[in-house]
């Protein structure tokens, strides 16, 4: 199954990746080839069939919405690549 | 027990002679830094070491045994894990660049059971980049080497945690398997590799790749040993909404069971395709023959869709993987490229540096099998083929408790032999992956040696909840195929 570089790079925009020209290239070639593979699944018949949502059924669980406070906020923030008091910063979104 | 050295005991002799007070905590744990020290400049088993913390945890186990405090079942024996759980305060980075730098606040529920138990932390052991991987070939942290032969790839994803266990680095050490990560590498470097039922084992704290699939299990060199890390780290968690709240066994009960008048089930079609090695099918054989001679029976059954599972498995666990790791933009932990001038540019170029080519491949599938106009075709399928796979093990265990097949089509492979070529590389995974579409137990052990001195594995599945059958079957394969439990690298 042919995918288009442009089908690639629509592809990688939407999960959020900055890919090279040769990247874009390589994975145009094995994507393809993946979904040549993949497609095998079209000679069965799959209708009337219900799709695996679980794959040991064992009905909802349910629990109460309860806020429970994470005991080290700091420990939490200190991960942040760029931070701000209690806040993460990121670069500004909303054009002037 | 005297006679062989003290790193080559299995983790339960190690517990009981820590425990009878034959060897303090603080022995045991420098004989393995020690040895850790010799070999992992070369095996690579471990991508972060915790030389002090193990000593001082190792120092305080033994005086609160002094002070006779209870001990837990792993009181004072040092045990590794996969770098894929959290654990507090110590750098846990899923063998990826975007989370090189990442410190959890808090322990998964892995690691709290394993602490928990008594075990002293060795450290965090390397693995194919967020689990994704045969080889622990994509480690952001360099390969890991088979302890059997330096030349060859220790399997994976969890190739550092098979490796380590292989090459007596650890008593025993946890993993996690998502269309085989355990079990693989644990053929491939000759060790015992057991995956739960989807379920038995808390998610918490484990870092996603698929989350329908992905299910921590123990790596050990022993049956027992199995048994044992499974009751510590089996049951409920509410913390994980898809752990199961069903009573857990004694597992260690099973290991001795009786086999008189097992079903054990041959999957005819795990034996037609011409991509199995024919040492390890005659492995196979003996296997079988151990199974039979303690009592059980062998009948044929069939899994028609088995040559659907590849196809299935590499488009439901990408998806969830696209899903999963969208969490990774550099905005709260982890990696951040710098001087983007816009937060799209920042997360895109963040994730292009973060991650290496396997996961983008991953999620470059994922993401266009979820896309609009494609979901139906790809992701929906899958599932749908996925349900008919579910049946095909449901009228198996019908007519039989326990299935035996291989666990990977070949011994190990030669590092860099399949890298460039995804397709043949997932196809190591033949084996081990619709165990995990179908969400039951299945567990690895060593029954057998290629010519070139690699070891060979047997798989064994069950249905849901039975883990008890697996393990009784790998024990009476274990107790009939004698076989070196530590592999022969010396450094």
């Amino acid at each position: 199954m042919a995918i288009s570089t442009d089908e690639v790079r629509h592809v990688a925009r939407l999960a959020r990746l900055a890919l090279s020209e040769g990247e874009l290239d390589t994975l145009c070639g094995q994507l393809g080839q993946i979904l040549d593979y993949v497609k095998q699944l079209d000679r069965l018949d799959t209708a009337g069939v219900t799709p695996t949502s679980h794959a040991v059924e064992t009905g909802t669980p349910f629990r109460e919405d309860v806020v429970v406070p994470f005991p080290d906020k700091e420990a939490l923030l200190a991960n942040a690549p760029d931070r701000e008091g209690d806040a993460f910063r990121v670069p500004r979104i909303i054009e002037d | 027990m005297a006679t062989i050295p003290v790193h080559e005991w299995t983790l339960l002799e190690a517990a009981a002679a820590v425990r009878a007070g034959d060897v303090s905590s603080r022995a045991l744990t420098q004989a393995l830094l020690d040895r850790i020290a010799a070999l992992n400049p070369t095996i690579n088993a471990y991508v972060t070491l915790l030389p002090e913390a193990a000593m001082a945890r190792a120092a305080a186990c033994d005086e609160a045994q002094a002070r006779g405090e209870s001990l837990g079942i792993l009181h004072g024996v040092p045990v590794g894990l996969k770098d894929i759980f959290c654990t507090k305060g110590i750098r846990t980075t899923c063998g990826s660049r975007i989370l090189g730098n990442f410190i959890p606040p808090y322990d998964a529920a892995v690691t709290e059971r394993v602490l928990g138990a008594g075990a002293v932390l060795l450290g965090k052991q390397n693995m194919d980049e967020f689990a994704m991987g045969s080889s622990t070939e994509t480690s952001f942290f360099g390969k890991t080497l088979n302890p059997w032969d330096t030349a060859r790839i220790p399997g994976g994803s969890s190739g550092g945690t098979a490796a380590a266990v292989a090459a007596a680095m650890c008593f025993a050490a946890m993993g996690t398997d998502t269309g085989g990560s355990i079990r693989q590498p644990a053929a491939l470097c000759g060790v015992v590799g057991l995956k739960p039922t989807y379920g038995r084992v808390s998610r918490y704290g484990m870092v996603a790749f698929a989350s329908s699939l992905d299910q921590g299990g123990p790596l050990t060199r022993s049956v027992a040993d199995a048994a044992a890390m499974l009751g510590i780290v089996a049951g409920h968690d509410p913390r994980d909404s898809t752990s199961l709240d069903v009573p857990v066994p004694d597992y260690a009960a099973a290991v001795g069971r009786d086999l008189k008048g097992l079903r054990v089930g041959l999957p005819k079609e795990y034996f037609a395709g011409e991509g199995l090695d024919l040492e390890v099918r005659a492995a196979i054989g003996q296997a079988l023959d151990a199974l039979l001679a303690a009592g059980a029976e062998a009948v044929e059954v069939s899994l028609p869709h088995t040559e659907y599972a590849l196809s299935t498995y590499y488009l439901i666990a990408p998806a969830e993987a696209s899903s999963n790791l969208a969490r990774y933009d550099g905005v709260r932990y982890g990696h951040r490229a710098d001087g983007a001038s816009s937060l799209v540019e920042m997360m895109s170029r963040t994730r292009a540096e973060g991650f290496g080519p396997e996961v983008k491949r991953r999620i470059m599938i994922g993401t266009y099998a979820l896309s609009a106009g494609y979901y139906e075709a790809f992701y929906a399928k899958a599932q749908k083929v996925r349900t008919l796979i579910r049946r095909d093990f449901d009228a198996a265990f019908d007519k039989a408790d326990v299935l035996l097949t291989p666990t990977a089509p070949t011994p190990a492979f030669k590092i860099g032999e399949k890298t460039g070529d995804p397709l043949t590389m997932y196809l190591s995974d033949i084996y081990t992956i619709p165990c995990n579409l179908a969400g039951i137990p299945g567990i690895s052990v060593p029954c057998g040696m290629s010519s070139d001195g690699l070891p060979i594995g047997a798989q064994l599945l069950g249905g849901h909840f039975r883990e008890e059958t697996v393990l009784s079957a790998a024990a009476a394969i274990e107790r009939a195929i004698p076989l070196p439990r530590v592999a022969p690298f010396e450094g």
